[in-house]
């Protein structure tokens, strides 16, 4: 009799077990069916729209002259870059964009560093410098085009300008807020003036210098889709007017999708750099 | 104001302005001196001679044509040019176009912003759905759109306010949010602890807290929106505007003309940087006292 009673308990308490096991795998299950949703839902927006525009397109909702579909653009796309075409504007604009960025940022440095680490140049040279600042650097296109012309130098000068100011900013600001105690710890040790910039103040600067540079980047892309969609004859944002021009939105469309992927890689880089520029950081700072 | 960067205590950042704690070197004068002679006194004339320099080299290269170009125009030229604007009304018609549209576009992209960035701050499922998104279209150069618009909106003031509401749009939604997720978690505890209600929360401690951030974006908005009201008469050259002034300038080679329009683009951007400056100060300063104090000295 006790021996029966013992079994039932063993297979009641096994049932029970496994219920609790099934029960447990549902709701695994259903948590990660959750976890999946929540990963594909910033996908969600784009497919909807996507899909609107397809359905849109092929329904005839949308004149192709207005909105070209899909295909069309993914086939613009695929001949620009079969023909040479896209890599040829890509390579003009990024130089553009990388000796303008490269000379305005080196130009940013310089001045942003001697603002913040004398007085006197900051005395002087400061509010003419704010006082420049206040122009956008469309105001100076149209002055530039009568002094230089059309050519290169425009598109180099007005991305260095672009490219110049953020960085100056950012430079000061990050030479002036180095902490006084490190520069006192450097004088402690007899550290001259030069040894003070290179090994203290520079240092202390990087992280804001970074957020500078970054986004000094972000304005130079956008001054070079300017200048190359008001005066040029090649580039990314001459493929944008050419495109409007004969009224080939598929053209438009692809160089856009170009343009802004092209931005979003270099913005991603420079993010993760400056991600690792920041991490290196508290470490000149551990005591 | 929750700081983006916060220093330990131990270190004393060295502050940009103002003489240092214990300037020795200072004479001290007992007597207080009238606040016009102290304003004087503490105005950086240093700052007057590069501009002052410029100047008087323009004014010589000019004057006794030391360049012999049609693009050097002599200072008087530019204030004449000035002048003739300001007296025929042109200038007034151009400036006051460009900022009917600027305003414009500037209200209701900042609505839009800030209704779009409340939704990503306040909900995690709104910034999962929308955020990536709305993060890969912030990175397409804003001008690069301009083409698009122009062939869906035309060439009017319809297409111009559609680029300027976006382009004021993408600042304040993007800060509105940061400015939401960056609340102290510390202060919605205490909230909680004192059951608060959802609104209450969102009136009481979120949107103080967020209000700085808020600013900030609606301040660059400001700003972007008047650089895109530029770009926007460039490229949809349609109507009038100060931008148009300065396209006409440069097609007809007149360099007197641009210099003025330059000038006026200058100034306008300096007058909507200061005002937007001294609303976020009486804002912020009647909110906390301390800032008062500070904006009073």
């Amino acid at each position: 009799m006790s021996k029966a009673i013992d079994q039932w308990a063993a297979i009641t308490e096994r049932a029970a077990s496994v219920q609790e096991r099934a029960s447990a795998a549902s709701e695994r299950a259903q948590r990660r069916v959750r976890a999946v949703v929540w990963h594909l839902a910033p996908w969600l927006l784009p497919a909807v729209l996507f899909t609107l525009w397809s359905i849109g397109c092929a329904r005839g909702w949308i004149a192709p002259q207005i909105l070209p579909p899909p295909q069309q653009v993914f086939d613009t796309l695929y001949d620009l870059a079969i023909s040479g075409d896209l890599a040829r504007n890509t390579l003009v604009s990024l130089q553009r964009v990388l000796v303008g960025f490269g000379v305005g940022a080196l130009a940013g440095f310089l001045i942003g560093a001697a603002l913040g680490l004398s007085r006197t140049v900051e005395a002087y040279l400061l509010p003419a410098f704010n006082a420049l600042v206040q122009i956008p650097v469309l105001g100076w296109l149209p002055f530039l085009l009568l002094l230089v012309g059309v050519g290169e130098p425009l598109k180099y000068i007005l991305i260095a300008h672009a490219a110049l100011v953020p960085v100056t900013l950012s430079t000061m600001q990050g030479v002036r807020n180095t902490p006084a105690t490190l520069d006192e710890v450097a004088r402690v040790f007899g550290y001259n003036r030069l040894q003070r910039v290179v090994y203290i103040v520079l240092p202390a600067a990087v992280p804001t210098l970074a957020t500078g540079v970054r986004l000094a980047f972000t304005k130079a892309w956008l001054a070079l889709v300017v200048v190359e969609l008001v005066a040029s004859s090649e580039g990314l944002g001459y493929l944008i007017v050419y495109g409007r021009q004969l009224f080939q939105l598929d053209l438009v469309m692809a160089s856009v999708v170009i343009v802004g992927a092209i931005g979003f890689a270099i913005n991603r880089a420079l993010d993760a750099l400056e991600a690792r520029l920041r991490r290196g950081q508290p470490s000149a700072f551990r005591e | 104001m929750p700081s983006t960067r916060p220093l330990p205590r131990l270190f004393s950042p060295r502050k940009a302005s103002g003489p240092p704690p214990c300037s020795c070197d200072a004479p001290v004068k007992p007597e207080r001196q009238s606040a016009l002679k102290q304003r004087l006194s503490a105005f950086n004339w240093r700052g007057l001679v590069l501009p002052l320099a410029a100047f008087a080299l323009w004014w010589l290269v000019s004057a006794l044509h030391l360049v012999k170009s049609g693009l050097l125009v002599s200072p008087a030229d530019v204030a004449r040019t000035a002048w003739q604007q300001i007296q025929s009304g042109a200038l007034l018609r151009a400036l006051s176009a460009s900022l009917a549209r600027e305003a414009s576009g500037f209200v209701i992209g900042t609505a839009g912003g800030l209704l779009l960035g409340a939704a990503l701050g306040f909900s995690r499922v709104a910034t999962r759905l929308i955020g990536p998104t709305f993060d890969t279209f912030k990175q397409i150069s804003l001008f690069a759109w301009i083409p698009l618009i122009s062939v869906w909106f035309g060439l009017g003031d319809m297409a111009k306010v559609v680029f300027l509401s976006l382009a004021a749009l993408l600042p304040v939604a993007a800060h509105t949010c940061d400015g939401i997720h960056a609340v102290s978690p510390r202060y919605v505890e205490v909230a909680r602890a004192f059951r608060y209600s959802r609104l209450q929360m969102a009136r009481f401690v979120i949107l103080p807290a967020a209000l700085p951030s808020i600013f900030t974006g609606i301040y660059l908005a400001l700003i972007y929106s008047w650089l895109a009201t530029l770009g926007a008469e460039y490229l949809l050259v349609a109507g009038s505007g100060i931008g148009n002034t300065l396209i006409d300038g440069s097609e007809q080679f007149r360099m007197d003309l641009v210099l003025f329009g330059i000038i006026v683009v200058g100034a306008t951007g300096w007058a909507l940087n200061a005002l937007a400056r001294g609303v976020e100060r009486r804002v912020l300063a009647r909110r906390t006292g301390v800032s008062r104090e500070r904006a009073a000295a």
